[in-house]
C-alpha cells in the first residue's frame, strides 16, 4: 500500500528545472530516504509536500488527499509531522511545555479559547506529555528551559514533539546536518529506536549516504531534479548511477 | 487640468519633505537592519539647526547711534547685529536673510555628527536584540531628543522666514501657457522641492557610482554574502547612519520656511514616513521616493473642497486608508522585495 | 481560586490586600489622595491588558490608546444618554472597545513584526485624526465630550438640583470620599478608588488565569516559535486575534474608568504618544510577568506626580546647603528633568530601562534579592512570588 504519493511533479525557477517528472511512492509503515548530492532538488521537493511550494504541474498525495497548497496546520492535522534541519522547538519555555503543546494541539485542534481553565489540571494531557518525556530519555530534563539543551537534546525533544502527535507521517530534513559525528550516531539510534516502537512512516530528506543505509527500507537518488535511481539499500550502494551522481561532476 | 496640476504642485513639498525621511528610514532599516524611531527627530533637529542660525545670526550688541535722537533728543540706543559690524550693514543684513540656506551648511557636518554618536553610542547595541527593543530604544530617544529641543526653545513654533527674494508666490500657470492666476505657486514650495530632487539624487549617484555605494547595496541586497566577503560592513554601515540622518536633516532645514517649526513635528512627520516607508516597500529606496511623492499629491487632491464636500475627512485619513490597502493586497509594498521583514 | 499554584495564590493574596489597603500605605508618600490612587488603578488595567499582548504573544501594538479612547467616549455617551449609573457605561466601554479591535486586529494581524507595529500606529493616529475632525458630532472635536445640564438620562429622575449629576452604583456615588486623620496624616477612602481597585483585582486575576491555561501557553509558544507552531496543527491568527481583542477590551475598561472617575473624554487620549505610555509602563514593570505592568503603572503615574510638581525653587532649597555655584549648576541641569521637564526624565529612564534592564522593575527586584542571597550566604529556595 503507497501512503505518500507523489506523481509527474515539475518546478522551474528562471531557467532552472529544479525538479523534473519526480515519481515517488512511499509505502506505509517504511523509513524512505531520498539522497542526493547538494542543489539536487531535495529540499524543492520537501516543499511541495508541506505546502511552501507548488509544482507547476504533478500531484502530492498522501492517504489519498491532496498535500499542494494547503497550509502547515492543515497539513499537521492530516497526520503529517515534520522535524526541521535545525530543530524548531519552543527554545523560551520549558521542556515539558514543549511536550505538552503539541499534546493540546493534537486534543483541541487548530484553535480553542479556553482562557480560563487551568492548564494544571489537565492531567490528561500532563501525563501523555510526561510519558512521552520518558520515551525518549528526557524525564529528567523537563524543567529545563529548551534552550539551553544541547544540540543532540534538541533534537531528541523535537522528535518528542512530533511523535507525541501520533502522526501517520514524519518528514525528516536533513536531520543530521551540521551535527559532530557523536550526535549523528545518536540521532541514528534515536530513529531506529522510534522506529521498532512504532511504525510510523517516515521520509528522510538527506545528503549524508551514510545516515541512511542503515535506516531505510528504500533509498531514492535524486540528482538534477530528477530521481535516477530507487531501490533498497543493499542496491543503491555500489549502483553506478549513484556514483556519479556524487562524483561524476557532471552537474 | 490646472486644478489637477495646482493640486500636485501643492503636494510635492509634504511629498518630498516624506520622501526625503522615508529614504533615510529605509537606507538604515536595509543597511543595518534597524527600525529608528528616532528617525523624525533628526528632521526636526535639522529644523532647529537653522532656528539655532537664524537666532545666533540675530545676536546684537547695543551701540549708540550719534546721527539718531528720541523725541527728549538723547542719542539713540540702537541694536545692532555682530554679523553687521562685523562684514558691514548691507553684506550682514543679507546673511541673516539667507539663514535658512546658510543652515544648510552648518547642518552637514552636525547631522552627520549627531548620526555617528547615535549609530556608535546607541544603535550598535541593538544589531543583535529583537525589532521590539529597537523600536522602543529609539522611541525613547526620540522622546528625550524632542523633550531636550523644547527645554531650551520652548513649545511654540518659531518663525524661520525665507529669503525675501524668494517670499511670495509667481504664477506658475501663466508660464507654462495656462490661463493667469490660476496656478499660483510659493517660490519656496519651488525651491523646496528642487532642493530635494537634487538630494535625492545625490543620494542615488552616490550609491550607483562609488564603491562604497556598491557595497552598500550589496549589504541591502544580501547581507552574510558581503560579509563572507570580508568586507567590514557594519564600518561602513556607520557612514550610512550619518548619511541618513543628514538627508533627514537637510530635510528639515529647508522645511522652515514652508511651516515653522516646533519640537513636535518630528513625530509627527515620523509616523507618516513610516506609513510612506511601508507603502514603498520596506528596503527599497525608489519606492520609498515615489511613495514619498504619491501620498503628498494624494493627500493634497484629498484635501480639495470638491473632495471634502463629498468624503468629509478623507484628507486627514487618505494616507492611512491608502497604506492599509496596499498592505492588505500587496504585503510588500509598491516596490518591495522578498524576504524583506517577514518573519 | 483554589487550583491556583501556591505561588499564585501568595501573589493574588498580597496584590489583593496591597490594592485595597493602597489609601493607607500610599498616604505618607504623599500620594494617598483619590485622584492619583484612581490612576494607578485605571492605568494598571490598562498595562495588565496591553501585556497580555504584547508580554505573551510579542505583538508590539503601538495604538492601544485608541482602545482606550473609545471606551471613554462611550462611557460619557452612556451617561449622557442612558443613566448615570456606571454600570451600563462600563459594559458598553468594554463591548465597543472589543468591537473596535477586533476590526483592527483583523487587518493588523494580516502583517507581524514591525509591519504590525506600524499597523496599529497608523489605525490610531488615524482614529485620533477623526476623532478630532469629523466625527466631531460624536466626539465634539478638540473641546472633548462633556455631560450637560440638559443631556437625556432616560433611565434617570428627573434632575432639579441645577447641577451635573454625578456618577454612581445605585445611588452610591463615585466621588464620595470618607476621610480619617490618623498620626498627622488624613486618609482618604473614596468610592470611586474602590470600584477602580475591585476591577483592578479582577482584571488581574483573569490575567493570571490566562497566564496559566493552555490558551496562554500557545500565545506564548507564538512568542517563542510560530513555525514550530504551526507545524504542530495549531493556527496561530485566531490566537493572536483574540488576544488583541482581549487586550483592546481591558483598554477599553480602563478608558470606562476614566470616564466614571472624570465624566468627560478627549480625543488626546488617543494619541500615539498615550500608545507610547502604556508601552512604557509594561517595560518598566516587566514584560511578560503579572505584577510588573501594574507596578510600572503605579510607578510612572506616581513619579509623574511628584516630579511635575517640583520646581526651580524647589530644587533650590534642596540644594540650598551647598555652596552657591555647586548649587546653581545642580538647580541648572534638574531644571530640565522636572516640572515641565518630566518628559524627558521619562525618555530617559525609558532608554535606560530598555538598555540595562530589558526584563524591567521585577527583573531588576529578581537581580537584587538573588545577589542579596548570594551576599547572606542563604541557601533556601523559596522563589520569589512575582515570578
Amino acid at each position: 500500500m503507497s501512503y505518500l504519493e507523489i506523481r509527474g511533479v515539475n518546478k522551474r525557477f528562471g531557467g532552472l528545472q529544479a525538479l523534473d517528472d519526480v515519481n515517488l511512492s512511499v509505502e506505509a509503515g517504511t523509513i524512505h530516504a531520498i539522497i542526493g548530492p547538494n542543489g539536487a532538488g531535495k529540499s524543492t521537493l520537501l516543499n511541495t509536500f508541506v505546502g511552501k511550494l507548488t509544482p507547476d504541474s504533478g500531484t502530492v498525495t498522501f492517504d489519498g488527499q491532496s498535500l499542494l497548497g494547503i497550509k502547515p496546520h492543515e497539513i499537521n492535522q492530516v497526520g503529517v509531522a515534520r522535524v526541521f534541519q535545525t530543530p524548531e522547538i519552543f527554545s523560551e519555555l520549558s521542556v515539558l511545555d514543549n511536550v505538552i503543546i503539541p499534546c493540546l494541539a493534537k486534543r483541541d485542534g487548530s484553535f480553542k479559547l479556553n482562557g480560563l481553565s487551568f492548564l494544571s489540571r489537565q492531567t490528561d494531557i500532563r501525563e501523555k506529555a510526561e510519558q512521552m518525556l520518558i520515551d525518549v530519555n528526557m524525564q529528567d530534563k523537563r524543567h529545563m528551559t529548551a534552550s539551553s539543551l544541547s544540540r543532540g537534546d534538541k533534537r531528541r525533544l523535537e522528535m518528542a514533539m512530533c511523535l507525541s502527535q501520533d502522526p501517520k507521517l514524519l518528514l525528516l530534513d536533513e536531520p543530521t546536518a551540521g551535527m559532530a559525528r557523536a550526535d549523528t550516531n545518536n540521532t541514528i539510534d534515536l530513529l531506529a529506536e522510534i522506529q521498532e516502537k512504532r511504525k510510523i512512516t517516515k521520509v528522510v530528506i538527506e545528503h549524508d549516504m551514510h545516515v541512511v543505509f542503515s535506516l531505510a527500507q528504500k533509498i531514492s537518488v535524486l540528482a538534477q531534479g530528477h530521481v535516477i535511481v530507487e531501490d533498497k539499500p543493499e542496491n543503491i550502494k555500489g549502483h553506478p548511477k549513484v556514483k556519479e551522481a556524487y562524483l561524476g561532476g557532471t552537474h | 487640468m490646472d486644478a489637477i496640476l495646482l493640486q500636485i504642485l501643492n503636494g510635492l513639498d509634504k511629498g518630498s519633505a516624506y520622501a526625503l525621511i522615508a529614504l533615510g528610514l529605509t537606507l538604515i532599516f536595509g543597511t543595518l537592519g534597524v527600525v529608528n524611531f528616532a528617525h523624525g527627530a533628526l528632521f526636526m533637529i535639522g529644523a532647529f539647526c537653522a532656528v539655532t542660525l537664524q537666532k545666533l545670526l540675530n545676536l546684537y550688541s547695543v551701540v549708540i547711534d550719534p546721527t539718531k535722537t528720541d523725541f527728549l533728543g538723547n542719542p539713540l540706543k540702537v541694536k545692532v547685529p555682530y554679523v553687521e559690524s562685523w562684514f558691514g550693514e548691507a553684506l550682514g543684513q543679507s546673511i541673516i536673510n539667507w539663514s535658512v540656506p546658510l543652515a544648510i551648511i552648518i547642518a552637514i557636518p552636525i547631522m552627520v555628527a549627531i548620526g555617528y554618536i547615535m549609530e556608535r553610542g546607541l544603535i550598535k547595541h541593538f544589531y543583535k536584540r529583537p525589532h521590539a527593543d529597537q523600536i522602543l530604544v529609539t522611541f525613547g530617544l526620540a522622546i528625550v531628543l524632542q523633550e531636550i529641543i523644547k527645554a531650551f526653545y520652548g513649545a511654540n513654533p518659531i518663525p524661520t522666514p525665507a529669503p525675501d527674494l524668494f517670499k511670495g508666490s509667481f504664477d506658475f500657470g501663466a508660464m507654462i501657457g495656462f490661463a493667469e492666476n490660476t496656478i499660483i505657486y510659493p517660490y519656496w514650495r519651488l525651491i523646496y522641492f528642487v532642493f530635494s530632487a537634487i538630494v535625492i539624487g545625490l543620494v542615488f549617484a552616490f550609491l550607483q557610482f562609488t564603491t562604497f555605494g556598491m557595497v552598500v547595496r550589496a549589504g541591502m541586497a544580501d547581507r552574510e554574502t558581503v560579509g563572507l566577503l570580508g568586507i567590514n560592513i557594519d564600518r561602513r554601515f556607520t557612514l550610512m547612519f550619518g548619511i541618513a540622518a543628514a538627508v533627514a536633516g537637510l530635510a528639515g532645514v529647508m522645511y522652515t520656511p514652508i511651516n515653522p517649526p516646533n519640537y513636535h513635528m518630528g513625530m509627527d512627520f515620523l509616523v507618516l514616513s513610516f506609513v510612506v516607508v511601508v507603502v514603498g516597500g520596506m528596503g527599497s529606496l525608489p519606492g520609498a521616493v515615489l511613495a514619498g511623492f504619491l501620498l503628498g499629491v494624494l493627500e493634497s487632491f484629498a484635501s480639495m473642497n470638491e473632495v471634502k464636500t463629498l468624503l468629509p475627512g478623507i484628507d486627514q485619513i487618505i494616507i492611512y486608508l491608502v497604506a492599509i490597502a496596499i498592505l492588505l493586497t500587496r504585503p510588500r509594498g509598491l516596490m518591495g522585495r522578498a524576504g524583506v521583514m517577514e518573519d | 481560586m483554589k487550583h491556583l499554584s501556591q505561588n499564585d495564590r501568595l501573589l493574588l493574596i498580597f496584590f489583593t490586600i496591597m490594592v485595597l489597603a493602597g489609601p493607607i500605605i500610599l498616604a505618607p508618600f504623599g500620594a494617598g489622595y483619590p485622584d492619583l490612587l484612581q490612576r494607578f488603578a485605571i492605568f494598571g488595567i490598562f498595562a495588565i491588558g496591553f501585556n497580555i499582548l504584547f508580554g505573551l504573544t510579542g505583538y508590539l501594538s503601538f495604538g492601544h490608546a485608541a482602545f482606550l479612547g473609545v471606551g471613554s467616549y462611550s462611557a460619557v455617551w452612556m451617561f449622557k444618554l442612558l443613566t448615570m449609573n456606571v454600570i451600563p457605561a462600563l459594559l458598553l466601554s468594554v463591548v465597543v472597545a472589543g468591537l473596535f479591535a477586533l476590526l483592527i486586529g483583523f487587518i493588523s494581524l494580516r502583517r507581524s513584526g514591525i509591519y504590525f507595529s506600524i499597523l496599529t500606529l497608523a489605525f490610531a493616529q488615524m482614529s485620533y485624526n477623526l476623532a478630532y475632525s469629523v466625527l466631531t458630532p460624536i466626539t465634539n472635536g478638540e473641546t472633548g465630550l462633556q455631560l450637560n445640564l440638559n443631556d437625556p438620562r432616560i433611565l434617570d429622575a428627573a434632575n432639579e438640583t441645577g447641577t451635573i449629576p454625578s456618577t454612581n452604583l445605585f445611588g452610591l456615588t463615585m466621588n464620595s470620599t470618607a476621610k480619617f486623620e490618623l498620626l498627622g496624616m488624613t486618609l482618604q477612602f473614596n468610592v470611586g478608588f474602590y470600584f477602580c481597585a475591585i476591577i483592578l483585582i479582577a482584571g488581574f486575576y483573569t490575567a493570571m488565569r490566562i497566564t496559566r491555561s493552555p490558551f496562554g501557553l500557545m500565545l506564548l509558544a507564538i512568542k517563542t516559535n510560530q513555525t514550530r507552531l504551526n507545524y504542530t496543527g495549531i493556527n496561530t491568527r485566531p490566537y493572536t486575534l483574540a488576544a488583541f481583542v482581549i487586550s483592546g477590551m481591558y483598554a477599553g475598561l480602563a478608558g470606562g474608568l476614566m470616564a466614571i472617575t472624570d465624566p468627560l473624554a478627549g480625543a488626546e487620549r488617543m494619541q500615539w504618544t498615550a500608545s507610547g505610555e502604556v508601552v512604557l509602563m509594561t517595560i518598566l514593570g516587566g514584560v511578560g510577568t503579572l505584577l510588573g505592568p501594574v507596578l510600572g503603572a503605579g510607578f510612572i503615574k506616581y513619579f509623574e506626580n511628584i516630579f511635575s510638581k517640583i520646581n526651580d525653587s524647589v530644587l533650590e532649597s534642596w540644594f540650598a546647603f551647598l555652596p552657591e555655584g555647586v548649587s546653581d549648576a545642580l538647580v541648572f541641569v534638574l531644571h530640565f528633568f522636572v516640572g515641565k521637564g518630566w518628559h524627558l526624565t521619562l525618555g530617559v529612564l525609558f532608554m535606560l530601562v530598555v538598555i540595562f534592564l530589558p526584563g524591567g522593575l521585577i527583573e531588576g527586584g529578581t537581580r537584587i534579592y538573588n545577589w542579596l542571597r548570594v551576599k547572606l550566604g542563604k541557601s533556601d529556595d523559596s522563589q520569589k512570588a512575582a515570578e
